[in-house]
């Protein structure tokens, strides 16, 4: 069949019509969506001048790569990426000798882990800036990180735990940060035919001690039915002594949990009163169970760390431990449980339902009282939905997921299915605003968000896909984060900034409380590592058996020693390195030939070890990997590495100190 | 012939300004650089010299090596271990003859206060010139020809990447006032009184204090 010539005509009319049509009506649009307000206007919120600082550090969850994105508020400036389950070649951590044990779990060492969600330290319900608590979902584990330093001290392993994804959510006097797990398990592990999941398979929820810094220790864990324990919260002000935790699969799916566990109307979230759990612990309710969990300190004084495994956990259970645990009746499969500032409502992001039903605390209180309860599972009483409803919000869209509050009496729930943020009242349930995200949303967050005082200026959108958002960079796209402003009645998108890994969750704080902790470097008198060198007089190295110590200083722009012979194929040269600098941002590198771990970043004041095992005869470079100093460049030396049983002697040459002794001696004359 | 009673006051407070001079640094000599923009300080005290920050001194002196400048030792100085007696020396001495109130004395006093700080103005700038010229260039990694590194004793340098401005601190800022007191006390004209005992400056503790400087007592 051919077209007419009229047809045609007509064909090609129609098309250009159109595509003026669509230039007039579409250019403008695709340039500014909506919730987009002008570039420029846009562009000046977000531009801190150079020399100027930010007005919040947010710490964004690095997803799987282990790691923490500390960036800028509003600027989306990357300040520093902090390991804290992945080993980081930039700066050694856990390659060095001093930071290997920081990833050592009972499965041995794990240089890896998916990060999912952090948790500031909170006095009085407010954050305080001392920690950064952040939790490791896939080997189960909490990890510490002192924000005076950046720089992770301490990590737990959660024992009888499977998928530490409902973490590490925080008390609001930092009494404890909590781990409850994703997936149920045989607990204690055991040999079971999975089909046995409904009767061997089991959830726990655990409360790890968090106020003192290197004693962290899972308290107590309260064994719950086997499902999957998602998100939590702890309540504030009247709700403080209670944590909110989200579950799914009450349907005790084990296969095909797509289907299969999505079927009921309703899951729970579980709220646990912690203080009565506490009190159970101390009085020595439940067991005491065989247990084998690392618990990691890096040292304060040594910046050392070490590892020691921790060999039993008390279990509690709700019957041993009565009124303790309490399940709310909640719309399919919710995500986060989110408790408002003032602590009587409780969101919950129910991922496939219409609604975002709100639970109010004091309602439960009452149900509690009343035994309004709708049956019981496990023993755990079961509360009336319509007992415990605050409200709903109707119709906010697809996929609510996780909701978080700006202090003036609204909520933002994030929408991951539409791809979008609804701002809506609480009391009133009513939607007031709508803003897209590019593209489905996660998590979101505003500073302050998860306390008892918001900071209600800011919001982040953390997205799962970025399409055509950014110049494409192959199979795989940036990992992105959105900027709003909320400081006025609509969300106004201000930018888009790329994130390391993938973030799931995070905080923000005001800079000032960060700021006014920050230690600049370590105290040189205060180092006690015990290959420590703190003058250059005091260098050397020593061989016992096939094993070398290098006791090596670096400063502005030598190593003492610089050149070292002697050393046999084979050996294992191990390199002690103490920066001997007591000035601000100035660390030294070490780096060597061959070297198959990585380099060292060494602060001011601090000693560092770097392992070397050479494997040929020859002479091997080193060098300071920092550019530290005019003279950097010079900063260097040599390794001399002989056959075995050579006769060259272990001898290294130590830069002639430009010593105060001799000026002093110089000046006595 | 007595000084006026005027005279005698003024030369009182000159010593005890003089005295309360070792409470505080002297000089101060701060260092800026694009790399340094908190800067980096060094006081200078009647017996010793400090960093302005905790380690500003080891950093500086570790800066320095580049330019082969010798280390700052304070102990090394051995100025520093007789400038702070001397002070308290003439600062009894001061209040020795405002209750005496000769004013031959009080002159000969104000004099050799002005000579004292003049000698010490001198002397400073002497071990600046030292510090700044006399570099060890064979083991300096930074050479460059014609360049010393000589701070100014007052007012600002530019030194390399640093901007050397150096300035009296508190102490320094006292002890001129001091000096200048002590000679406008000397020279100022007035009515000469007699000493009354009632009356006299109460000075037993400094005078006995001025029996630990033998030397400048015996002037
Ligand atoms: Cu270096």
């Amino acid at each position: 069949m051919s077209v007419t010539r009229r047809t045609g005509w007509f064909l090609a009319a129609a098309s250009v019509v159109a595509t003026v049509a669509y230039g007039f009506a579409c250019a403008p649009a695709s340039k500014q969506a909506a919730g987009t307000i002008g570039a420029a206007d846009a562009a000046s919120k977000v531009y801190v001048a150079p020399g100027q600082k930010d007005e919040f550090y947010a710490f964004l969850s690095g997803g799987f790569s282990g790691q923490v994105g500390v960036y800028g508020l509003p600027s989306g400036r990357l300040l520093k990426i902090v390991p804290v389950f992945s080993q980081f070649p930039e700066n050694g951590y856990g390659y060095s000798e001093e930071t290997k044990p920081m990833l050592e779990t009972s499965f041995g060492n794990i240089p890896w882990d998916d990060l999912h969600h952090t948790a500031l330290s909170q006095t009085n319900g407010e954050d305080d800036g001392r920690w950064l608590f952040v939790n490791a979902n896939n080997t189960p584990r909490i990890g510490r990180v002192n924000l005076a330093t950046f720089e992770t001290e301490e990590i737990l392993q959660i024992p009888n735990s499977g998928g530490n994804h409902g973490s590490p959510f925080i008390t609001s006097n930092t009494e404890y940060t909590i781990a409850s797990t994703r997936f149920s398990l045989p607990i204690p592990q055991a040999d079971v035919p999975i089909a046995d999941y409904k009767k061997a398979f089991k959830g726990t929820i655990s409360f790890v001690k968090a106020s003192e810094p290197g004693k962290m220790d899972v308290a107590f864990q309260l064994l719950v039915p086997g499902y999957d324990y998602d998100l939590a919260r702890a309540g504030k002000g009247p709700s403080k002594d209670w944590m909110f935790f989200t579950s799914y699969n009450s349907e005790q799916a084990y296969e095909k949990l797509e289907v299969n566990a999505s079927k009921a109307d309703k899951d729970f979230i579980a709220a646990v009163n912690w203080k009565s759990l506490e009190a159970c612990a101390t009085a020595g309710k439940g067991e005491l169970w065989p247990a084998n969990y690392a618990h990691n300190v890096m040292d304060e004084f040594t910046r050392v760390a070490t590892t020691e495994f921790k060999k039993q956990v008390r279990v509690l259970t709700p019957a041993s431990c009565p009124n303790s645990i309490y399940f709310l009746p909640t719309p399919k499969s919710p995500h986060g449980a989110d408790v408002d500032p003032s602590g009587e409502y409780i969101v919950a992001g129910g991922k496939l339902a219409t609604v975002i039903p709100v639970h109010s605390f004091a309602k439960i209180q009452k149900a509690i009282a009343d035994k309004a309860f709708e049956t019981a599972v496990d023993g755990i009483p079961v509360l009336k939905y319509d007992a415990i409803l605050a409200g709903e919000v109707k119709d906010p869209g697809l996929g609510p997921l996780h909701t978080e509050f700006d202090g003036k009496g609204y909520a933002y729930t994030s929408l991951f299915i539409s791809s979008e943020v609804v701002k809506w009242k609480l009391g009133t349930w009513e939607i007031v605003d709508r803003a897209p995200t590019y593209y489905s949303i996660g998590h979101l967050m505003i500073p302050g968000g998860a306390t008892t005082k918001p900071s209600g200026k800011y919001l982040v959108a953390m997205n799962k896909i970025t399409k055509d958002r950014y110049l494409p960079t192959g199979p795989e796209l940036a990992q992105s984060a959105q900027l709003y402003d909320i400081s006025g009645e609509k969300m106004k998108l201000l930018l888009d900034f790329p994130t390391v890994g993938e973030p799931h969750y995070a905080n923000a704080i005001l800079a000032s409380k960060v700021q006014a902790i920050q230690k600049k470097f370590y105290s040189i008198a205060d180092n006690k590592h015990p290959m420590a060198t703190k003058s250059e007089p005091e260098t050397g190295v020593s061989r016992s058996g096939k094993v070398v110590h290098v006791r090596m200083t670096a400063i502005r722009s030598h190593f003492s020693p610089d050149n070292i012979e002697g050393v046999q194929v084979g050996d294992t040269v191990l390199f002690h390195i103490t920066n001997l600098e007591q000035d601000w941002d100035i660390p030294h590198g070490f780096a060597i030939q061959g070297a198959t771990n990585a380099e060292l970043l060494i602060m001011p004041g601090e000693t560092r070890t770097l392992k070397w095992v050479p494997k040929a005869l020859g002479v091997y470079p080193m060098y300071c990997t920092d550019f530290c100093s005019a003279l950097h460049q010079e900063m260097q030396g040599y390794v001399r590495v002989s056959p075995v049983g050579s006769s060259v002697p272990l001898m290294a040459n130590t830069v002639k100190a430009q010593g105060q002794a001799a000026r002093a001696e110089k000046f006595k004359h | 012939m007595f000084a006026p009673r005027l005279n005698r006051w003024l030369t009182a407070l000159a010593a005890l300004l003089l005295a309360s001079a070792l409470l505080f640094p002297l000089w101060s000599v701060s260092l800026i650089a694009p790399q340094y923009p908190e800067g980096l300080g060094m006081y200078i005290w009647a017996h010793t010299v400090t960093g302005v920050g905790a380690n500003d001194l080891q950093n500086i002196n570790g800066l320095n090596h580049y330019i082969g400048m010798q280390t700052i030792v304070p102990d090394a100085i051995p100025e520093l271990a007789i400038m702070r007696p001397g002070i308290l020396a003439m600062s009894a001495l001061g209040l020795l003859v405002a209750a005496l109130g000769r004013r031959r004395l009080l002159q000969a006093w104000a004099l050799a206060l002005v000579a004292a700080a003049l000698v010490g103005l001198v002397d400073f700038w002497k071990w600046e010139y030292d510090y700044g010229h006399h570099l060890d260039l064979e083991h300096a990694p930074i050479k460059v020809p014609g360049m010393s590194y000589q701070p100014p004793l007052i007012g600002s340098k530019q030194l390399l990447n640093f901007t050397a401005t150096s300035l009296p601190a508190t102490g320094g800022v006292l002890a001129i006032a001091a000096v200048v007191l002590a000679a406008g006390a000397a020279v100022l004209g007035g009515g000469a009184t007699q000493p009354t005992p009632s009356r006299r400056a109460p000075e037993p503790r400094a005078a006995r204090m001025s029996d630990d400087a033998p030397v400048l007592t015996h002037r």
